[in-house]
C-alpha cells in the first residue's frame, strides 16, 4: 500500500470558493443532446438534479453528455481535463466558448457571464480572448502556413502588413521558419500542430483551449511538442485548459488535473494528489500504472523533523518529485532535509522513498 | 409439432418472422390472382374525364401569360447572347480560345484535344449545328449554376433546407426527360427558351447535388477552428467552406455540362436548334449514318469540355500551383503559348472567312456506318428476331399478363408487401400511394405494361451490367478498353442506335427494352467494378490465405461484400430504365411513353399525355424508393457526444 | 489520375486520326471549292464565271441571292415530303433576296409558333381543323394561303409481294381471313395493325373495332420506325400491315399497295368512335402567320402561289433520301427541270 501520508498544506486548491478570482470558472454545467434538451434546458431554478433529467432524458429521448460539471482555471495555470473517449471532455471545452451551446449552467470568464453574451460579443470574445487548437489541426488546405497562421487576425480584420508580421512572429516562437510558403499538406503532423498552435498565439489571447492536440502524433513527437507546450507556457503565461485521454500527459503537463467519467466529474487535484489520493476505484485504476516517484513530490513523503536528524544531508525543495531525489538519497544514509524558503519544512527518509518505488513498481 | 416449432422459431427472430410472412402473403396472392384474374383490371379509357380537365390546364396558363412571357424572353435573349458570342467569335476564335484553355488547363495535349475536337465539328459539316448546341447549352448551364450553385450551398449548410430540397431532386431526377417536353411547349411555347428552360431542370440536380456534397465534406474541424477564432457564418462560408468546396462544385459543374448536352439534344423535338435536329431528320429518312455524324459530334463536345472542365477544376485549385513555376519570368513563358493560340484565333477573321467553317475538308461517317449497318442488320435479324420472340414470349408477356390481369387491389396490396418486405414501412406506404395515385389518374393498364417492361429492362440490365462489372473489376486491360465506348455510350444520343435496333428487332416492347439497356448498363457496369474494387484488399488477402479459389473470392467475398453497391447499381439501373420509357415508345413500347409522345403532338390528348408523365414519375419513385431502402441509405442522425 | 490520362490519350488519338483521314479524302477527291456553273444556268456566258466570281453570277446557279427583301421563317414537317417542299421555295426565295431559316418541328407545336413568331409558313397542312379553327378564325393568328396542290392520301398499306401473293388481300373484308399472318409477338393471338407515329391524324383503332377485324394496332411510335418496318417487310417478304400516306419518298424505293376500306363519305368520320370509313384524301394548304403575311409583299404573294404536285415532291424527296443528296441540292435539280411550274410563282 501506498506509504503515503498527510500533506502538510491542504492543496484543494481548485475546489469552488477561492478568493481569489479565477480566470473561467464554471458552475453546475450541463449538455444534453437529442430531443429532451429543450425541456431541460427550460427547467428554472437552482439547478437540476441528475435523477430529473434522467427522468426527462429516458422519457424524450437523448443523452447526457455533460452532467453537473463545476470547476475553476486559475489565471496562467495549465488546466488538464482527462478522460476516455465518451467521457463528454470535448464536449465540455466547446461548451466553454459556446461552440457547443450548454443546456444548463454558468461560465463566468474573469468574472463576465459568458452564457448570456451576445453573438456579437461572442465572437469578440472568440477573437480577442480565447484561442483553441484542434486535434486534427483543422487547418485551412488552399492556403499557406503563413495565410493559416494570419487567418484569425484576417478575420478580426487587421491589416495585411500587420497581420503577416504577426505570424512571421509566431512563425519562428513555434520554430517553423521557412516553412511560411508551404501548404499545411506538405508539413508533417507535428508541424501542422505546431502551425495550429502558432494560430492560436497570434491573437494573443487570454486562454488557450487546447483540444487532445497531440493525440494524432506519434509518442516521440507528442514529446517534443509536450515540451513545447511547457516552454510556451513559461515563456508566454497563458491560461490552458488542455483535453487529454493519456493520463501521462495529463501528470506531465497540469497544474490540476480533473478527470471524467460519463460526463461526470471524477475528481479534481494537482497530479500527485490524484495519485496519492484516487478518490475512488475508478481512479485508482487509472492511476495504478503511473509510477508514483514520478509524480508525488518530496512533500507527500516527508516527515516533520525532530532535533535528532542530521543537519547535513541533502537540499531538496517540497516541490520536487521522488524520482528527482532519488540519486541524492542513494548516496547517503542522512535523511534528504525539504527546505522551502529557507525555512525547514521536514525530512524525507531514504526507507521511505524506497518504499515508495517499491509500492508503485512491483517487481 | 412442425409448425408449432417453426413458428416459434420466427417469432424468436424478427427477420425470419417477416420473411415468412412475406412467403404467406405471396402464396396468398398468387391465389387470389388466380381467383380474381381479370376482375377490376381498369380497361384503359382514352376519354377518361380526368384527360379532359387536365386539358383545361392550357387554358388557365394561356390566361397568365403577363407571368410566363417575360421569363421566356429573357431566357430567349439570354440564348441569344451566347449565340451572338459565339458567331462574333466565328469559328477560329472559338478554336483558339479552346485551344488556349487546354494549354492553360491541362497542358499540350489538352489543348491538342480541344483544337482537332473542335475542328473536327466543322470538318464534320456540322460546325453551325454544334455552335447552336453550344449556345443553348452554355446559356441553360448559366442559369442552372446561378441556381443551383446558391441551392446547393444552402443544402450543404443547413439541414432543414436540405430535407426541403432532396425530394424534389429525387423527382427530378426520375422524372424521364420526355415528361417534361409537354409542360415546356405549354409554359413557353417553342423554341430556344423552353428547351434552355427543359434543359436546366434536367442539368441542374448535379450541381445542386455535388454542391451540397462539397459543403458537407468540409472537415467541420475545420469550420469549428475558424468559428472558434470567431468567423462569422459569413466568413466560414466565404474563407472555408467555398474555398474547400470548390472542387466539389467545379464537378458539380462539369457534371451538369455533360447532362445538359445530352438533354439540349432531345429538346430539338420542341424545336431546339442544334445538333439535335440533325439527328431527328436524319431518324426521319431512317439515315443512321448520318445522325451517327451528329452524335459523333454530340460525343466529341462532351468529351472536350469534359476533359476541359474537369482539368479547370485541378487548375484552380491553389494547392496545385507550387509544383508550378513561380518565377516572373517562367510564368511569362508558360502564358506565351496560350497568348499566342488566342491571339491567332481572334486575329484569323482578317485574313479568313471566320464567320462559315471552311469547306475543302469534309469527311462523313455517313456512307461507311450505313453500309455496316446494313450488312449487321441483313445478316442478323434473323437470330436477332428469334431471340426478341423467344424472351417475349417466356418473360416479358408473362410478367405483363400478370400485372395487367390482375385485380388493381391485387397489386396494390402485392407491391406494398414487397416494400415492405425489402425496405420497410415508409416504401411501402409510398408504395401504396403512388400506385393507388396512378389508379386515379385513370392509367393503370398503360402503368402496368409500362412497369412489365421496366423490370425486364432492368433484370436484363443488371445480368448485363454485373457480369461486364465482374469482368472489368478483374481486369485492367478490359477497362482500358471498355472505358472510352462506356463513355460514348453514355453520352451518344439514344436515337442514333434506336434505327439499327428496330432493323434487328422489328418495332416492339423489346427494342424499347434493348435501347434501355444500351443506355443503362454504362452506370452499372462502372458501378459494380468500384463495388467490386472498393472490397479491402486484407480481407481477400485473408480468404486467399485461407484457400480460397479466384471462384470462391468473387462469390463469397467480393459480391457479398459490395452488396450495397450492387443495390446501388440496381436502383441506378432502374431510373435510368424508366427515363428510357419514352424514347421507347417512339420504337414500339406504346403505354405511357406512347401517351407522352400523343400529348406532345396531339391538342386532343394534352391531358393524357400530361397524366402519363406524372404516372411515369409516380412509377419511378415507387421503384427508386423501395431499391433505395433495399439499399440501407436510411441514415439516421446520432448526436455527437463529447 | 490514371484512368483519366488513358481516356485523354484515347480521345486525342481518336480525334487525330479523325482530322487525318478527313484531310486524306479531301485530297483525294478534292471538293470544289468555288461555286461552278451548271447546265441550266441562264446569267453570263460559262467562259466568264470563274471561282469566286461576282455574287450576281452565281445567284441563278446556286440557291443564293442578293437583296434584301424581307425575310421568312419556314416551317418543315417532319417528314422528307415537307423538306421538299420547303427547300424549292426556300431555294426559289433565296434567289429572289429573301433571308429564309427553317426549323423541323412536329406538327402541333408549330402552330404555336403563330404566336411566338417563331413560324411564318407551313407549308403543307394536313387536316387539323381545330388548330384552323382557333388560329385561323379565332385569334386570326394565321391565314390560309391555299392549297399547295399536293393530295394527301393516309390508308392502310400492304407490302406489293403480299398482294402478289394473296391477291384479295387488298379488300378489307378479306382481312381476317389473313390475320393469323400477321401475327407477332405483340399482337398476341391477333394479327397485327402497325400503328403510325403519334404525330399523325389516325382512328385506326376505332376503324378495326367497328370493321369488326381481328386485328390489334401496335403503334410504331415514329415514322422511322415504320419505315423500317416496311422496308424490312419488302426486303425479308415478311407480312406486314400498317398505316401509311402518300406523298411520302418511300413509295419512289419500295411498292407499297392500298388496302381497300369503305369508301369515304362526307361525315362519315364526324365521330371518331363510330368511324368505320376510309380516310378521307386531303387537300393539303399552305398556313402563314397573318403579321407576316401583311409585311412580306413579293415572298408573301411567291408563297400564296406555290404550287406543285405529289409526283413533284416525291422526286425532290426521293433524291434526298435516297440518292444522298443535300435538300438544296436536290432542289435545285428539279427547279433546272421545271422551270416551267415555278416561275408561274415568282410575283
Amino acid at each position: 500500500m501506498t506509504v503515503a501520508v498527510e500533506p502538510h498544506a491542504s492543496e484543494s486548491s481548485a475546489q469552488p470558493g477561492m478568493s481569489d478570482q479565477p480566470t473561467i470558472a464554471v458552475r453546475n454545467l450541463w449538455k444534453v443532446f437529442g430531443p429532451a434538451e429543450a425541456r431541460i434546458a427550460r427547467q428554472s431554478g437552482p439547478g437540476p438534479n441528475a435523477e430529473s433529467v434522467e427522468q426527462t432524458v429516458t422519457k424524450l429521448g437523448g443523452t447526457i453528455a455533460v452532467q453537473d460539471v463545476s470547476f475553476d482555471v486559475r489565471p496562467g495555470e495549465v488546466f488538464v481535463v482527462m478522460g476516455l473517449s465518451g467521457s463528454g471532455k470535448s464536449t465540455l471545452v466547446r461548451c466553454l466558448t459556446r461552440l457547443i451551446e450548454p443546456t444548463l449552467g454558468e461560465i463566468d470568464l474573469d468574472g463576465e457571464n459568458i452564457r448570456k453574451a451576445s453573438q456579437v460579443r461572442l465572437r469578440e470574445l472568440r477573437r480577442q480572448r480565447f484561442s483553441m487548437v484542434f486535434q486534427n489541426f483543422g487547418l485551412l488546405p488552399h492556403r499557406r502556413v503563413l495565410d493559416n497562421i494570419a487567418f484569425g487576425l484576417e478575420l478580426r480584420g487587421e491589416s495585411k502588413a500587420t497581420r503577416l508580421a504577426r505570424a512571421q512572429e509566431m512563425l519562428g516562437l513555434v520554430g517553423l521558419e521557412g516553412l511560411a510558403d508551404r501548404y499545411p499538406e506538405q508539413l508533417s503532423g507535428g508541424q501542422q500542430q505546431r502551425v495550429g498552435l502558432a494560430r492560436a498565439l497570434a491573437g494573443d489571447p487570454e486562454v488557450m483551449l487546447l483540444d487532445e492536440p497531440f493525440s494524432a502524433l506519434d509518442p516521440l513527437i507528442r514529446r517534443d511538442m509536450q515540451n513545447e507546450v511547457i516552454r510556451l507556457h513559461d515563456d508566454l503565461k497563458k491560461t490552458m485548459v488542455f483535453i487529454t485521454h493519456d493520463l501521462a500527459e495529463a501528470l506531465k503537463l497540469g497544474d490540476h488535473v480533473m478527470i471524467m467519467r460519463a460526463g461526470k466529474v471524477v475528481q479534481i487535484g494537482r497530479p500527485e494528489e490524484l495519485v496519492a489520493r484516487p478518490a475512488d476505484a475508478y481512479v485508482e485504476d487509472f492511476v495504478r500504472d503511473i509510477p508514483k516517484s514520478h509524480v508525488l513530490t518530496l512533500r507527500w513523503v516527508m516527515r516533520p523533523a525532530t532535533p535528532d536528524d542530521p543537519v547535513d544531508g541533502p537540499i531538496f525543495p517540497s516541490t520536487a518529485v521522488i524520482r528527482n531525489a532519488l540519486h541524492a538519497a542513494a548516496g547517503t544514509e542522512k535523511p534528504i532535509r525539504v527546505i522551502d524558503d529557507n525555512r525547514l519544512v521536514g525530512v524525507v527518509d531514504r526507507a521511505s522513498i524506497l518504499e515508495t518505488i517499491a509500492g508503485a513498481d512491483p517487481g | 409439432m412442425t409448425a408449432l416449432r417453426w413458428r416459434t422459431a420466427a417469432l424468436a427472430d424478427p427477420t425470419s418472422a417477416r420473411r415468412a410472412l412475406a412467403v404467406v402473403l405471396v402464396i396468398g396472392a398468387a391465389i387470389a390472382f388466380v381467383l380474381f384474374r381479370g376482375q377490376a383490371t381498369l380497361t384503359h379509357d382514352d376519354d377518361f374525364p380526368l384527360f379532359r380537365s387536365l386539358n383545361g390546364v392550357r387554358d388557365v396558363v394561356d390566361d397568365n401569360r403577363y407571368v410566363l412571357d417575360p421569363i421566356r424572353s429573357s431566357v430567349a435573349s439570354l440564348v441569344d447572347v451566347f449565340n451572338f458570342a459565339i458567331a462574333s467569335l466565328g469559328w477560329p476564335g472559338i478554336i483558339g480560345i479552346a485551344g488556349a484553355l487546354g494549354l492553360v488547363f491541362g497542358g499540350g495535349w489538352l489543348a491538342i484535344l480541344a483544337v482537332t475536337g473542335f475542328a473536327s465539328l466543322g470538318i464534320l459539316g456540322l460546325w453551325e449545328a454544334s455552335m447552336a448546341t453550344l449556345g443553348l447549352m452554355l446559356a441553360a448551364v448559366m442559369i442552372a449554376v446561378a441556381i443551383g450553385v446558391p441551392l446547393g450551398i444552402l443544402a450543404g449548410r443547413s439541414r432543414r433546407a436540405s430535407a426541403v430540397i432532396a425530394p424534389v431532386l429525387d423527382v427530378m431526377q426520375i422524372m424521364p426527360t420526355f415528361a417534361y417536353l409537354t409542360p415546356m411547349t405549354l409554359l413557353f411555347f417553342i423554341g430556344a427558351a423552353p428547351s434552355t428552360v427543359a434543359t436546366l431542370i434536367y442539368a441542374i440536380p448535379p450541381a445542386i447535388r455535388i454542391t451540397a456534397l462539397g459543403i458537407r465534406g468540409v472537415p467541420e474541424a475545420t469550420v469549428e477552428a475558424a468559428t472558434s477564432l470567431g468567423a462569422t457564418s459569413r466568413q466560414v462560408l466565404l474563407k472555408v467552406q467555398l474555398p474547400l468546396a470548390r472542387r466539389a462544385i467545379g464537378l458539380g459543374i462539369n457534371q451538369t455540362i455533360m447532362m445538359a448536352l445530352s438533354m439540349v439534344v432531345i429538346t430539338a423535338m420542341i424545336g431546339a436548334p442544334g445538333l439535335g435536329r440533325n439527328i431527328l431528320s436524319a431518324v426521319q429518312k431512317v439515315d443512321v449514318g448520318a445522325a451517327f455524324d451528329a452524335g459523333l459530334a454530340i460525343v466529341i463536345l462532351a468529351i472536350i469540355l469534359d476533359r476541359l472542365t474537369f482539368a479547370a477544376g485541378e487548375w484552380l485549385d491553389p494547392r496545385s500551383h507550387f509544383t508550378r513555376a513561380q518565377t516572373l519570368r517562367q510564368r511569362l513563358v508558360g502564358w506565351s503559348g496560350p497568348a499566342a493560340i488566342l491571339a491567332a484565333g481572334l486575329l484569323a477573321p482578317f485574313a479568313v472567312d471566320a464567320t462559315r467553317f471552311p469547306t475543302d475538308i469534309t469527311f462523313s461517317f455517313r456512307s461507311a456506318i450505313n453500309q455496316s449497318v446494313d450488312w449487321f442488320t441483313d445478316s442478323f435479324s434473323g437470330i436477332t428476331k428469334g431471340i426478341k420472340d423467344v424472351l417475349t414470349a417466356n418473360i416479358l408477356n408473362p410478367i405483363e399478363t400478370v400485372l395487367t390481369e390482375s385485380p388493381w387491389w391485387l397489386v396494390v396490396v402485392v407491391a406494398m408487401i414487397l416494400a415492405w418486405y425489402l425496405s420497410g414501412r415508409r416504401a411501402s406506404i409510398i408504395a401504396g400511394l403512388c400506385l393507388s395515385a396512378i389508379v386515379l389518374l385513370g392509367l393503370w393498364g398503360h402503368s402496368m405494361s409500362t412497369l412489365a417492361n421496366v423490370l425486364v429492362a432492368t433484370a436484363l440490365t443488371l445480368a448485363i451490367g454485373i457480369a461486364i462489372g465482374i469482368l472489368t473489376a478483374r481486369s485492367d486491360r478490359l477497362r482500358m478498353v471498355l472505358r472510352p465506348i462506356l463513355d460514348a455510350a453514355q453520352t451518344m444520343p439514344a436515337f442514333v442506335y434506336l434505327i439499327p435496333a428496330l432493323a434487328l428487332f422489328d418495332a416492339t416492347r423489346f427494342t424499347a427494352i434493348v435501347a434501355a439497356v444500351i443506355y443503362a448498363v454504362p452506370p452499372v457496369i462502372r458501378l459494380v467494378e468500384i463495388g467490386l474494387r472498393a472490397v479491402p484488399l486484407t480481407i481477400v488477402e485473408a480468404a486467399t490465405a485461407s484457400g480460397a479459389t479466384e471462384r470462391q473470392l468473387l462469390w463469397k467475398v467480393r459480391l457479398p461484400l459490395s452488396q450495397r453497391a450492387l443495390l446501388l447499381a440496381a436502383n441506378q439501373g432502374i431510373v435510368l430504365v424508366l427515363a428510357m420509357v419514352v424514347v421507347g415508345a417512339l420504337v414500339g413500347a406504346g403505354a405511357l411513353g406512347y401517351d407522352v409522345i400523343t400529348g406532345l403532338a396531339q391538342g386532343k390528348d394534352f391531358g393524357k399525355g400530361l397524366a402519363a408523365g406524372v404516372a411515369i414519375v409516380l412509377l419511378g419513385v415507387m421503384l427508386d424508393r423501395i431499391t433505395q431502402g433495399a439499399g440501407g441509405r436510411r441514415r439516421s442522425t446520432v448526436a455527437r457526444a463529447g | 489520375m490514371q484512368r483519366n490520362r488513358w481516356a485523354r490519350w484515347f480521345a486525342g488519338i481518336a480525334v487525330v486520326s479523325l482530322v487525318m483521314v478527313g484531310c486524306a479524302r479531301a485530297g483525294a477527291t478534292p471538293i470544289p471549292a468555288g461555286p461552278t456553273t451548271s447546265p441550266g444556268a441562264s446569267t453570263g456566258t460559262p467562259a466568264s464565271v470563274e471561282p469566286g466570281a461576282s455574287p450576281s453570277a452565281v445567284a441563278a446557279a446556286t440557291c443564293e441571292g442578293a437583296g434584301d427583301k424581307g425575310s421568312v421563317k419556314m416551317m418543315v414537317n417532319q417528314w422528307v415530303g415537307a423538306a421538299a417542299n420547303v427547300a424549292v421555295a426556300q431555294c426559289l426565295l433565296q434567289q429572289m433576296g429573301v433571308k429564309v431559316a427553317t426549323s423541323t418541328l412536329a406538327e402541333e407545336v408549330a402552330w404555336q409558333g403563330f404566336e411566338t413568331g417563331d413560324v411564318d409558313v407551313i407549308l403543307e397542312n394536313w387536316g387539323h381543323p381545330d388548330l384552323e379553327k382557333k388560329y385561323i378564325q379565332e385569334t386570326k393568328l394565321a391565314t390560309d394561303a391555299g392549297p399547295m396542290g399536293v393530295k394527301g392520301i393516309i390508308g392502310w398499306y400492304v407490302p406489293k409481294w403480299m398482294v402478289d401473293k394473296y391477291p384479295d388481300i387488298t379488300d378489307w373484308n378479306n382481312l381476317n381471313k389473313y390475320a393469323d399472318l400477321f401475327k407477332t409477338s405483340e399482337s398476341g393471338d391477333k394479327g397485327q395493325f402497325l400503328g403510325a407515329d403519334p404525330t399523325f391524324v389516325q382512328y385506326d383503332e376505332a376503324l378495326i373495332a367497328n370493321l369488326k377485324l381481328n386485328y390489334k394496332v401496335i403503334f410504331s411510335g415514329s415514322e422511322a420506325a415504320t419505315i423500317t418496318a416496311f422496308q424490312s417487310a419488302a426486303k425479308n417478304q415478311t407480312p406486314l400491315i400498317g398505316y401509311f400516306y402518300d406523298p411520302q419518298w418511300l413509295l419512289n424505293e419500295i411498292e407499297l399497295v392500298q388496302v381497300k376500306l369503305p369508301a369515304w363519305t362526307e361525315g362519315c368520320d364526324a365521330d371518331l368512335k363510330k368511324v368505320a370509313c376510309d380516310y378521307p384524301a386531303y387537300t393539303l394548304n399552305k398556313i402563314v402567320r397573318t403579321k407576316w403575311l401583311d409585311a412580306a409583299g413579293d415572298a408573301g404573294t411567291f408563297i400564296k402561289n406555290f404550287k406543285w404536285t405529289n409526283a413533284d415532291q416525291n422526286s425532290v424527296a426521293d433524291a434526298i433520301t435516297n440518292k444522298n443528296m443535300k435538300e438544296l441540292d436536290a432542289a435545285k435539280v428539279w427547279i433546272d427541270a421545271n422551270a416551267a411550274t415555278w416561275q408561274a410563282w415568282i410575283p
